[in-house]
């Protein structure tokens, strides 16, 4: 197995690591990189608990491989946050209990946030379409709508 | 595994055809990667083709659309042009999975993939979408129906990768339509498709071209259906020679999404459906 050299940015960072070439970024960045936020659900692009976003675009890490991240701009559940302060999203997820195990969560947050960026003022149906790629077998999909609800109407403040 | 990604076609096409191993091509890699974490596909190189620039982009030229097989579906439903000009192509190619999947997946890896449920194919046969094959051999135009031989195999010699897809200019008075049966709102793999691309002349129909997805071993391009509604206002006899002739051309298999039966019958169903739709997009009235 040759062992490919990635320079990337990932949150806005600079980051290099060595991995196999055929190994997914969501590996990569959770065993090379050290970010562990993106989780791995299926490992097959169905459940979107590895989402991130690759050049601004939503995209499953483990449907990506570590080697196609050289020279790209990564984003990842790490950077919602800014200057200490929850994102309003990752706020909202708490107020509105929108989560119990938490292992989709990275996900629905960086998939939530890919809809608001494009779209600051979604209908329930437009956030359960865009929100179709990431599987909840834990809350019923309910309180994470309200969630993205209400951080949509802070945001907008 | 190696990994290697040029940034010519004719260096992809090298790559591929000196390969002493299994070669892959990676586009979006939401098929190729989800077959290497299965173990079904061990690729000893894979060439990813996006740092291609002639395979990035969406051109407007003389003779219509050409499409880059890099080109997202994402991207794809972002463009108001073709979707003004192929709202059938472009609607058919972002019903593929969710955003996430929309924002890798690529039309020419749809077809590539040469699943006979793949959904921008019927829609791609439809449109007589042409795909740019390039080889160590050199260039040849192939139509798209002519790719897939039969389910995960195509006519693609070993090197040869498609750079693009041609959709034709649009005449005035066009339009065209897909619709696929599932039995969900969204997010799965068609039990049965209909592809419908129709122009009109004085209201009526003067070329048609009518195709279906998962009623065979590849999508089909059935030329008895677009010849029943050739000539006609699309009125209800058309119609019903165009489900006739699409459940005529259906050679389905039995699985737990659909009977024979039920995919015959629903072919004609969805094909009449996606008619109207095309005939009104055109501007047709009955």
């Amino acid at each position: 197995m040759s062992s490919v050299h990635v320079s990337t940015t990932i949150n806005g960072d600079p980051v290099e690591f060595a991995c196999p070439a055929d190994e997914s970024l969501l590996d990569s960045l959770r065993d090379r990189v050290g970010l562990t936020g993106s989780k791995e659900g299926c490992g097959t692009g169905d459940c979107g608990a590895c989402s991130i976003t690759l050049n601004g675009r939503l995209v499953c890490s483990c449907l990506v491989l570590g080697a196609e991240a050289n020279g790209q701009e990564i984003g990842t559940v790490e950077g919602l946050h800014a200057n200490g302060e929850l994102h309003p999203l990752q706020q909202q997820f708490i107020n509105n209990a929108a989560l119990q195990c938490g292992i989709c969560t990275p996900g629905f947050l960086v998939a939530a946030k890919a809809l608001l960026d494009r779209n600051p003022d979604p209908d329930e149906e437009e956030i359960r379409y865009a929100l179709a790629g990431n599987l909840c077998r834990c809350t019923g999909y309910d309180k994470i709508v309200r969630a993205v609800q209400a951080a949509a109407k802070q945001m907008r403040k | 595994m190696r990994y290697e990604a040029p940034n010519t076609t004719k260096e992809a096409a090298k790559l591929l055809a000196k390969e002493k191993g299994a070669a892959f091509v990676l586009a979006g890699g939401t098929d190729l990667l989800v077959r290497m974490k299965a173990g079904m596909t061990e690729p000893d190189l894979v060439v990813d083709i996006k740092h291609i620039p002639a395979m990035q982009e969406i051109k407007t030229t003389a003779s219509g659309f050409k499409i880059g097989a890099v080109v997202s579906g994402a991207t794809l439903g972002e463009n108001k042009k073709l979707k003004k000009a192929w709202p059938g192509v472009v609607e058919a190619a972002n019903l593929i999975g969710s955003d996430q999947i929309q924002g890798r997946c690529t039309m020419v890896g749809n077809l590539c993939n040469a699943s006979p449920a793949a959904d921008s194919v019927p829609a791609m046969i439809a449109a007589g979408a042409k795909a740019a094959v390039v080889g160590p051999n050199g260039r040849r135009t192939v139509a798209v129906e002519n790719i897939a031989t039969g389910p995960g195999s195509t006519s693609l010699a070993k090197g040869e990768v498609i750079e693009s897809i041609s959709l034709p200019k649009r005449p005035t008075k066009s339009g065209d339509a897909y619709l696929r049966f599932i039995p969900r709102t969204e997010m799965d793999i068609a039990v049965v498709s209909a592809g419908v691309n129709l122009t009109l002349e004085k209201g009526v129909i003067k070329t048609a071209r009518v195709a279906l997805g998962a009623v065979a071993p590849t999508a089909l391009l059935v030329e008895d259906a677009a010849k029943a509604i050739i000539g006609t206002k699309l009125d209800d006899e058309a119609l019903d020679a165009l489900a006739a002739a699409c459940s005529a051309a259906c050679n389905p298999i039995d699985d737990k999404r659909g009977t024979v039966e039920y995919r015959t019958r629903v072919a004609g169903v969805l094909a009449k459906r996606a008619a109207n739709i095309a005939f009104e997009r055109a501007g047709g009235k009955k």
